[in-house]
C-alpha cells in the first residue's frame, strides 16, 4: 500500500481535513462522489399517474430513448405529497418486466399452441368476427314488437385501467355496432 | 384503507393528528385497524343491524341535526297510503312479487297531486306528526334495530356500541363533522347497496352532507373506475349516467321524460338536453332535431346484461365473441371454473393485456386443462392476444375516487405490437366501416353515420385531447362555432351544441385541458382547485349548499365551504359553489318553469326532483325505499329481524350444478359451518395481472394465506404456515395457514362464528412469476339487485388440514360436501339452496315450488329467441 492510498483513509482525512466530525468529505469515498441520480441521464420527464388503486398519486415517470427508466412520485401533488404506495413504486417494472408480451399471438380453434399474426391481419379477422357475431345475433324487436335493434352476438368487458377516452370510444362504436353488453371491473 | 389506499390513508393521519376519532368496523383487524382510536369487529354482512341502531339511536334520542334535517331532507314528506313497511308485511315491503322476486315500486311514491308531484311539491307535515311522514315511517322502521340486536347478532359489545354512537353524535351538528368511508365490504354484499344507503340515512340525519369532512367516501378500487362510470363501459348507463335505453321507451320525448321531468325540480330536469347533446356528438350531421337526433340508433335494453348474465349466455352457446381489454375474469370474477367454462364455449375471444394473464391462457394451463378435466384440443375457442401500451406509454386521462379528472402525459412509446387501447378501437372502428362502406343494410347506418375522424400522429396513435375536447363538447353554429363549451348550462337540445359527456363539459373550459393542470399543492389553497379537473364544474364537495344553513350562512366558523353574499348578491367560498350561483336563499322557486329555476333557495339537493336529500327513497332502488336487514345467501344465522331470511330481490342464476349455495340455515348448512371474507392486500392488485408478474411485488407477498384465529385453527387442527383446504358448495383451493388473533370468533345467537380471512390475487397457471389457487372459484354469483354486483365478503366454507386433492379427486371432494349437505342428490337432481322465507309453511312450500321452476329452467334446452320468460330464468 503506498503512501498515497494511506493517506486517504478516511480517518486520516477526518484528523487532517476539512472534515473533523466525519460526516462528509473525510467519509465520501470516490465511488461515492462519482454518483449521479438514476434519473440524471433521463431525456424526458413525464406527469403521469399511478395506474393502481383510485387514490390518483401523481407520478413523474423519466424516459430515456423512448422507454420508462424510472417512476417517482411527484412531491406537487396535492392528493399524495410525492409518496407511492409498494405498487405505485414498482410501476417501472410494469413497463419493463421480462414478462411483458410485446407481440401479437394467436391461437387457433382446438390448437395447443400459440403462433404469431401480424397486426394488420390480426385487425382484419377481428372485423371480419365482430360483423359476424353482429349478424348471427341481430334482433330487431322483440315479441310485442319493441325495437331492440341491438345484436347479443359480441360483448366486452374492459378493465379499471382503461383510460376515459378510451371507454368513451368503446362505448361508442360497439353502442353504434348495437352491442349492449359493454362491462367493466366497475361493476365487479 | 391503510391497506388498500395507503397514500389516502395519509389524511386520515392527518385528521388524526388534529383529534378526529377514528374507528374502524370491520370484520378483520387490519392495517387500518392498528391505526385507529378503536377496532370494533362485526359479523360480515351486519352491516345494516349496526347503522340501522345507531340511526334508532339518534331519532329516539333527538340527537339528529333538527335544522339541517328539517330543510334539506324528506322528512316531513309523507308517503302514500298504499305503502307498506317491512313491520306490515313482516320483512318485505308492499309491491312484491315472489313469482318474479321483484317489486313493484308504485306504492313508494309521494303523497299529494300527481301534478304537484311531478313538480317535485309532494305533501308535507312540518310537525312531523303525520303517520306517514318520512320521520313517522323511519321510527317505526328502526324500532327493532336495538342495541341488543347489535349484540346478539353483530357481535358488538353494548360498550363498543356506546362507543361508536357517542363518537359520532359527538363529531356531528354545526362545528363537527363525521365521514364513512367504504369500499367493497360493503359494495360486494347482496343487499350492499342498502348497507351503503343506511349510512347515507345517518349521514342525512346528522347534517354530515355537503359540508368540509363529511359524506361517504366510496374508495374506488382501481385508477379509473370512476371514469369507467361516467363514460361507461357498463350495460346499464349512457355516458353522464344516462340511462340505457330500456325496450318500449320508442322516442326520444318518452325516454327523456323517464330520466327527468322538464317539470321537476333541479338539474335532470335538462335530461333533454344532455341526451340531445350526446347523440348530437354521436352522429354529427345526421342527428337533428326533426330526427329526434337519431334517438332509434340506440340499441335497446331487456333486463340486465351485465358480465354476469353474459356468462350466462356463454354457458349457453349463445354468445361468439368477447373482448377482454385489461381485465382477467378468470380470477377476478367470481366463480372463477364457471368463467373458464364459459369461455371454453365461445368463438373466439380478444384479450388486451401486458402480460400473458390466465384469462388468455386458460386454455392450456388453467386449472381444469391441469386436473385433465378437459384437454386443450377440447377447447374450440379461438384467441387473439393484442398487447397493450400501458399508462405511461400513452396519453389520457383517469378519474380518481373524489371524481378528479387527471391527465397522463406520455412518457415512453409502447413496445414492438403495443398499442393503446384508444388506438385500437379506433382502427377496429375504421375497418369496420370500411368493411361495410357499401351497405344499405338500415341496421349499418349508426355505423357508417357515427363521428369517427380523429388526428393521428405518426405512430397511428389518436389524439386523446381530441377525443376529450368531443366529450366536454363544442359550440357549433354562431360566432362561437367550433369552440369548446365552458359548462353545461350552454348546451342546447336543438342542435347549435354538441358534448358527449354532460358532467363532463367545462373540462376544456377556455381551451384549456383543465385536467391537466398540475399548480403545486404549495401555491394554493387546501381544497386546490387548480389541480386537476373535477366533476361537474370542478365542484369538490358535491351539494356543498348544505354546507351553509338556510339562511346561507356558514353553519360554524370551522366549518364553513360556501356562502351566500349579499353585496355581490352571489354564493362563494372556498368551493365552486354546487347551486345556481346568483339564486338567494329565501328565493322560493318558480315551480311553473322546472329545472333549476324551480329549485328554492334551501333546495340544496340540486339533481333530487324535489331538491331534497332522500332518507327515504321513493325511487330508484330494487329492493326497497328504506334499507332492512336480510342475511347473506348463505349465512347460517337465522333472520333476527324477520321472517324474510336472505334478500328478497337477489338473484342467483344455479348454471347447472356449478354456482350451487350452500343451504344456510337449512338442514345440511353446518357442512359449511364457517364464514370467509375475500379482500385485497397492499402488495398486489386485484386478480394480480398487474402484480403478480413484476418481480418486486411478486417478492413481497408471494403466496397466497388465509387468516385463522388461534381458536378454531386448534379445533381444526391445522398447523401455522403448513397447508389448508377451503371448500365451498362451487370448489376447493389450498392455502397457507396464517394463524393470527386478528381474526376473532364471535358468539352470534347462541352460536360462535367463526370467520377466515382471504386475499385474492393469486391464480393457477404458467405465466406469473408467483402462483396460487385463486379465491374467487370459491365464490358463487350471487347478485345485488341494484347492482348486479356479486356477494363476495360473506360467504360459507368448509376446512380441513392439508393440502387440496389433486386431479379428478379435487372435484370429488367438492362433490362429497355438496352431497352431504343434501344441495345435490345422489341421482344428480338439483335442489335449490338459496334461504328464502322459511318462517311458515305457505312461505316454505312456496319456496319449494319457486326453486323447482328454477330447476326446471336450468334442464329444458335454452329457448332460440331471447324472451321475457328466459330474462327471469337467466337473472334469478
Amino acid at each position: 500500500m503506498d503512501t498515497r492510498t494511506l493517506l486517504q483513509w478516511p480517518i486520516i482525512r477526518q484528523l487532517t481535513g476539512d472534515d473533523p466530525f466525519g460526516r462528509g468529505n473525510a467519509v465520501t469515498s470516490e465511488a461515492t462522489a462519482s454518483m449521479t441520480p438514476r434519473t440524471a441521464d433521463a431525456d424526458s420527464v413525464a406527469n403521469s399517474v399511478c395506474p393502481y388503486c383510485a387514490v390518483g398519486c401523481a407520478q413523474l415517470v423519466y424516459g430515456k430513448d423512448g422507454r420508462v427508466m424510472h417512476v417517482e412520485g411527484d412531491a406537487n401533488s396535492p392528493v399524495s405529497r410525492g409518496r407511492l404506495c409498494p405498487k405505485g413504486a414498482a410501476s417501472e417494472q410494469l413497463g419493463n418486466s421480462p414478462l411483458r408480451q410485446t407481440t401479437i399471438r394467436y391461437r387457433a380453434p382446438y390448437a395447443t399452441e400459440w403462433t404469431d399474426l401480424d397486426y394488420d391481419t390480426a385487425l382484419d379477422m377481428i372485423a371480419d368476427r365482430v360483423l359476424e357475431a353482429r349478424r348471427n345475433h341481430w334482433e330487431d324487436a322483440d315479441d310485442e314488437g319493441n325495437t331492440l335493434r341491438r345484436t347479443m352476438g359480441f360483448a366486452s368487458l374492459g378493465g379499471a385501467t382503461l383510460d376515459n377516452e378510451e371507454n368513451y370510444l368503446i362505448k361508442k362504436l360497439f353502442t353504434a355496432a348495437g352491442a349492449v353488453q359493454l362491462e367493466n371491473q366497475a361493476r365487479i | 384503507m391503510a391497506e388498500a389506499h395507503p397514500v389516502a390513508f395519509q389524511w386520515v393521519m392527518e385528521a388524526k393528528r388534529r383529534g378526529a376519532t377514528l374507528i374502524h368496523v370491520d370484520p378483520r383487524f387490519t392495517r387500518t385497524s392498528a391505526n385507529s382510536d378503536k377496532h370494533i369487529a362485526l359479523r360480515s354482512g351486519s352491516d345494516v343491524i349496526l347503522l340501522g341502531a345507531v340511526i334508532k339511536h339518534v331519532l329516539d334520542n333527538d340527537l339528529w341535526f333538527e335544522e339541517y334535517v328539517r330543510a334539506y331532507t324528506n322528512i316531513s314528506t309523507i308517503i302514500t297510503d298504499d305503502y307498506l313497511d317491512t313491520e306490515d308485511v313482516d320483512g318485505v315491503f308492499s309491491g312484491f312479487d315472489p313469482e318474479t322476486g321483484t317489486y313493484d315500486t308504485s306504492t313508494w311514491a309521494y303523497e299529494g297531486e300527481t301534478e304537484k308531484v311531478d313538480r317535485g311539491l309532494p305533501e308535507r307535515d312540518e310537525t312531523l306528526q303525520h303517520p306517514r311522514c318520512v320521520y313517522q315511517i323511519l321510527k317505526r322502521h328502526y324500532a327493532r334495530y336495538t342495541p341488543e340486536m347489535v349484540e346478539e347478532y353483530c357481535g358488538i359489545s353494548r360498550e363498543d356500541f356506546d362507543y361508536l354512537v357517542d363518537a359520532i353524535v359527538a363529531n356531528s351538528g354545526r362545528e363537527r363533522t363525521t365521514v364513512f368511508a367504504y369500499a367493497l365490504g360493503w359494495t360486494q354484499q347482496q343487499g350492499g347497496s342498502q348497507m351503503i344507503r343506511t349510512s347515507a340515512v345517518l349521514q342525512l340525519l346528522m347534517g354530515n352532507v355537503g359540508r368540509p369532512g363529511s359524506g361517504i367516501m366510496a374508495m374506488r378500487g382501481h385508477a379509473n373506475i370512476q371514469g369507467a362510470t361516467d363514460l361507461p363501459t357498463l350495460f346499464h348507463i349512457l355516458p353522464g349516467y344516462l340511462p340505457m335505453v330500456k325496450a318500449g321507451q320508442e322516442s326520444f320525448a318518452e325516454y327523456t321524460r323517464g330520466v327527468g321531468r322538464k317539470e321537476q325540480k333541479g338539474f335532470w330536469a335538462n335530461a333533454d338536453i344532455y341526451t340531445a347533446n350526446l347523440l348530437k356528438a354521436w352522429w354529427g350531421e345526421h342527428a337533428t332535431v326533426d330526427n329526434d337526433f337519431h334517438f332509434d340508433y340506440l340499441p335497446r335494453l331487456t333486463g340486465a346484461h351485465s358480465t354476469y348474465q353474459t356468462l350466462g349466455r356463454m354457458l349457453e352457446n349463445k354468445l361468439d365473441g368477447y373482448f377482454i381489454m385489461g381485465q382477467n375474469p378468470v380470477v377476478g370474477s367470481a366463480n372463477g371454473r364457471l368463467q373458464r367454462k364459459g369461455m371454453n364455449n365461445l368463438k373466439w375471444l380478444v384479450v388486451r393485456d401486458y402480460y400473458m394473464i390466465e384469462s388468455a391462457t386458460w386454455w392450456k394451463d388453467g386449472p381444469e386443462v391441469e386436473s385433465g378435466e378437459i384437454a386443450s384440443e377440447d377447447i374450440g375457442t379461438e384467441v387473439f392476444f393484442l398487447p397493450c401500451a400501458n399508462h405511461m406509454e400513452k396519453a389520457g386521462s383517469f378519474t380518481q375516487t373524489q371524481r378528479m379528472v387527471q391527465w397522463r402525459d406520455q412518457g415512453a412509446l409502447p413496445p414492438d405490437d403495443a398499442t393503446s387501447e384508444l388506438q385500437f378501437i379506433y382502427e377496429l372502428g375504421q375497418r369496420i366501416r370500411a368493411k361495410l362502406k357499401d351497405s344499405t343494410d338500415e341496421r349499418d347506418r349508426p355505423l357508417l353515420e357515427l363521428t369517427w375522424d380523429y388526428p393521428v400522429d405518426e405512430h397511428g396513435e389518436p389524439d386523446a385531447e381530441a377525443v376529450l375536447m368531443e366529450i366536454n363538447g363544442r359550440y357549433l353554429t354562431g360566432e362561437k362555432a367550433g369552440q369548446p363549451l365552458p359548462g353545461f348550462a350552454e348546451m342546447k337540445a336543438d342542435g347549435s351544441t354538441e358534448g358527449g359527456c354532460w358532467i363532463y363539459c367545462g373540462i376544456f373550459k377556455d381551451d384549456v385541458n383543465q385536467a391537466r393542470r398540475r399548480k403545486s399543492r404549495e401555491e394554493q389553497t387546501l381544497v386546490a382547485p387548480e389541480w386537476g379537473w373535477a366533476w361537474p364544474m370542478n365542484r369538490r364537495v358535491l351539494y356543498n349548499r348544505a354546507s351553509a344553513d338556510p339562511q346561507g350562512r356558514p353553519w360554524s366558523e370551522r366549518k364553513k365551504l360556501i356562502w351566500w353574499d349579499e353585496e355581490q348578491g352571489k354564493w362563494v367560498g372556498n368551493d365552486v359553489p354546487d347551486f345556481p350561483l346568483n339564486k338567494r336563499p329565501d328565493d322560493p322557486g318558480d315551480p311553473s318553469k322546472g329545472g333549476p329555476a324551480a329549485l328554492a333557495g334551501t333546495d340544496a339537493f340540486i339533481m333530487q326532483p324535489d331538491g331534497r336529500g332522500w332518507l327515504f327513497a321513493p325511487t330508484g332502488l330494487a329492493d326497497g325505499p328504506l334499507p332492512a336487514h336480510y342475511e347473506g345467501p348463505e349465512s347460517r344465522v337465522p333472520n333476527p329481524l324477520y321472517a324474510q331470511q336472505s334478500s328478497p330481490t337477489g338473484i342467483h342464476p344455479q348454471h347447472g350444478k356449478d354456482n350451487l349455495n350452500a343451504p344456510g340455515v337449512k338442514p345440511g348448512g353446518d357442512v359449511y359451518p364457517y364464514v370467509f371474507t375475500t379482500y385485497r392486500i397492499t402488495e398486489h392488485h386485484t386478480a394480480g395481472g398487474m402484480s403478480r408478474f413484476l418481480p418486486y411485488l411478486s417478492e413481497l407477498q408471494p403466496e397466497l394465506y388465509c387468516e385463522v384465529s388461534p381458536e378454531l385453527a386448534e379445533q381444526l387442527g391445522l398447523e401455522p404456515y403448513g397447508w389448508m383446504t377451503i371448500i365451498t358448495a362451487r370448489s376447493a383451493i389450498e392455502a397457507r395457514v396464517f394463524v393470527t388473533e386478528r381474526m376473532r370468533p364471535l358468539e352470534i345467537g347462541g352460536q360462535t362464528i367463526h370467520t377466515v380471512g382471504l386475499p385474492y390475487h393469486w391464480a393457477r397457471g404458467k405465466q406469473a412469476i408467483v402462483t396460487g389457487d385463486a379465491v374467487n372459484d370459491l365464490i358463487g354469483i350471487n347478485l345485488d339487485a341494484n347492482t348486479q354486483i356479486q356477494n363476495s365478503k360473506n360467504n360459507q366454507c368448509a376446512i380441513r388440514p392439508g393440502r387440496r386433492p389433486r386431479g379428478e379427486a379435487l372435484r370429488e371432494l367438492v362433490r362429497e360436501y355438496q352431497e352431504r349437505a343434501g344441495i345435490v342428490e345422489i341421482d344428480g337432481q338439483i335442489h335449490d339452496a338459496t334461504p328464502q322465507a322459511s318462517h311458515n309453511a305457505e312461505d316454505l312450500e312456496h319456496t319449494i315450488e319457486h326453486a323447482d321452476i328454477q330447476s326446471d329452467y336450468m334442464t329444458k334446452p335454452p329457448p332460440s329467441k331471447v324472451d321475457e320468460s328466459e330474462q327471469k330464468g337467466g337473472t334469478r
